[in-house]
């Protein structure tokens, strides 16, 4: 478990991160989300000792970053995977890290393994590795201690969309193992589609915090909208605006200011033949940009 | 292990040795540290085959000490250099990042890293002793005499001020962290500072007493000679805490509060 206390980090007047505070649960894959500066990775930086904060504290399952012995054995950390040795292969930037911690060899293997790093691209410097390849070495690295808190600053940056299914699996299993994962992104549909839990951050303050539906309920009086395609698109939205429902063309088929049950419903009553409904996903995107808006650098 | 409190009674803290072995792998798994590694092992080579060289055809005399002393003079060029690199690449690579997430005790990093600059050295002196041990020999099968003088007081006092060359290096860069900056400071401070304070002393009579004080360069000779006299190592300590005890306390300081980026 992280708990973030009162955080707040200034760089001479300007103030990173003000007065932050969350908790992440074991079990639970908590995704950190903000626009461009808005004090993420300096967040994750306090968590593991490496910025001193200005004001509060962060424990990681009780005890403070410096005081866990080895601690690459308890919380796994990738905060740039760019942060190493060009001059290093893949594998000896693995085999330094499972030295330090007390691992075997095999350990590098495994992980390598499991990053889908081929054993000739393991002996590549680092300089000569893509940024994707960078990334799943720093996620490897991260995973060498088999920790059972995992802190991770937007490692989806620069995998490709097989990689980013394979890491959304990989760090659920770790969730669903009883492990703490945060992991930070500035885009939302890659944090929810994984993410039990958002911690939403912008200007250094935290906006909102909770999970999904948690989050929409808070929204308030944002209207509900779906996607719908029938086959006679003409009858249903007739229909849709007989009970006073806002319908308008969407490509195939309409966009329905309702819930997805209440077209349904309609249908039914209608007679008309759906081929197509579902409910219009942007709502969060739309309460993230609003909840941030003051700290986006362009206007929404 | 769905556990609020991480459990660590089952995690020993990284040993010394343990880091003192990585940091020591670190120095020579790049290319960059192996040829500097590999650049002072030639050099040693190439100085003690010149020296054999030129005195053999100009059959003058050579004594075992004599070797040795010429890759002395050209290694203490080049150890400052490796205690720099020790430190600074973790900055210019931005490494630091990984290996205090790593190992968040940082002291015992700097140290572990201050120790792998002393192994290099003292495996510098032993192979220059090594090479000078063959020139000599040679020197002896080609004149058909030969000398082995090379007291265990030069020996040690060789290896003294190697050490002491690489550890000023090292201290410079805890303070400057950078590594250009670090390599142009220490030759200033060994090669141009020794001929300001000579003329300041020339031309300054109070310099002329306060000189010894300050010049560690100087305050070495101490080792060479053995010295009976209370007063040259006092001034050694004193010169020694000016241009080794400062930065290096300072830098470390620094460094300890640093935030890593
Ligand atoms: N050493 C520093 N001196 C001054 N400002 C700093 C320093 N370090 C960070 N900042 C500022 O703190 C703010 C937060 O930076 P941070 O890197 O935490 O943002 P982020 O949320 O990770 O953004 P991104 O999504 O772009 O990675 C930025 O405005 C940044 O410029
Ligand atoms: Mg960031």
């Amino acid at each position: 478990m992280i708990t973030v206390e009162g955080l707040t980090r200034k760089y001479g007047s300007f103030t990173a991160v003000d007065n932050v505070s969350f908790v992440c649960q074991p079990g639970r894959v908590t995704g950190f989300l903000g626009p461009n500066g808005a004090g993420k990775t300096t967040t994750m930086r306090v968590m593991v000792g490496l910025t001193p904060p200005t004001a509060g504290r962060v424990t990681i399952g009780g005890h403070l970053y410096s005081d866990i012995p080895n601690p690459g054995r308890h919380v796994g950390v990738l905060l740039d995977a760019s942060a190493q040795h060009a001059g290093r292969t893949g594998r000896e930037i693995l085999e330094l890290g499972a030295r330090t911690m007390g691992l075997p060899s095999s350990r590098v293997d495994e992980m390598l393994e499991l990053v889908s790093l081929t054993p000739v691209e393991a002996k590549r410097r680092l300089r000569n590795y893509s940024l994707g390849m960078k990334q799943r070495l720093g996620i490897a690295h991260a995973l060498l201690g088999d920790p059972s808190v995992l802190i991770l600053d937007e490692p989806a940056n620069g995998l490709d969309p097989a990689g980013i299914r394979w890491m959304r699996g990989l760090l659920k299993g770790y969730a669903e193992r009883g492990g703490t994962v945060l992991l930070s992104s500035h885009l939302l549909h890659e944090v929810e589609q994984i993410a039990d839990e958002m911690i939403l951050i912008g200007n250094g303050r935290i906006v909102a915090q909770g999970d999904k539906k948690s989050l929409l309920a808070n929204a308030g009086d944002s209207v509900a909208a779906s996607f719908v395609t029938a086959l006679d698109n003409e009858r249903l939205a007739q229909a849709l605006q007989a009970k006073g429902i806002t319908v308008a063309k969407a490509g195939e088929g309409l966009r329905v200011e309702a819930e997805t049950v209440e077209v349904g419903r309609t249908a039914l009553e209608s007679g008309a033949v759906l081929t197509d409904l579902r409910s219009a996903e942007g709502r969060l995107e739309d309460l993230f940009l609003e909840l941030t808006a003051e700290t986006q650098r362009e206007a929404v | 292990m769905t556990a609020m409190t991480l459990d660590l009674s089952g995690t020993e803290p990284t040993p010394f040795g343990r880091l003192l072995r990585v940091e020591l792998r670190k120095s020579y798994d790049t290319r960059a540290g192996r040829w500097l590694l590999i650049s002072i092992g030639l050099l040693v080579l190439a100085a003690e085959t010149i020296a054999l060289a030129v005195t053999t055809v100009q059959d003058e005399a050579m004594q075992f000490g004599d070797f040795v002393g010429t890759a002395a003079f050209l290694t203490s060029f080049l150890l400052p250099v490796l205690g720099i690199m020790v430190l600074t690449t973790e900055w210019t690579q931005r490494t630091a990042m990984v290996t205090f997430a790593l190992e968040p005790r940082r002291p015992l990093v700097i140290a572990a890293k201050a120790m792998v600059g002393v192994v290099l050295t003292l495996a510098t002196v032993v192979v220059s002793t090594v090479i000078g041990a063959v020139c000599n020999a040679l020197y002896g099968a080609i004149e058909g005499h030969v000398d082995w003088t090379f007291g265990w007081s030069d020996f040690a006092a060789f290896t003294i001020t190697q050490v002491l060359a690489m550890l000023g290096g090292f201290a410079l860069a805890a303070l400057l962290l950078n590594t250009p900056a670090a390599i142009v400071v220490f030759f200033v401070y060994k090669w141009v500072l020794p001929g300001l304070f000579e003329v300041g002393a020339q031309l300054i009579g109070w310099f002329g007493d306060l000189r010894p004080w300050i010049d560690f360069q100087m305050a070495q000779n101490a080792i060479w000679d053995w010295s009976h006299s209370a007063g040259d190592w006092g001034e050694l300590v004193v010169s020694g805490f000016l241009w080794l005890g400062v930065p290096l306390v300072w830098g470390i300081w620094r460094v300890l509060r640093a935030e890593v980026k």
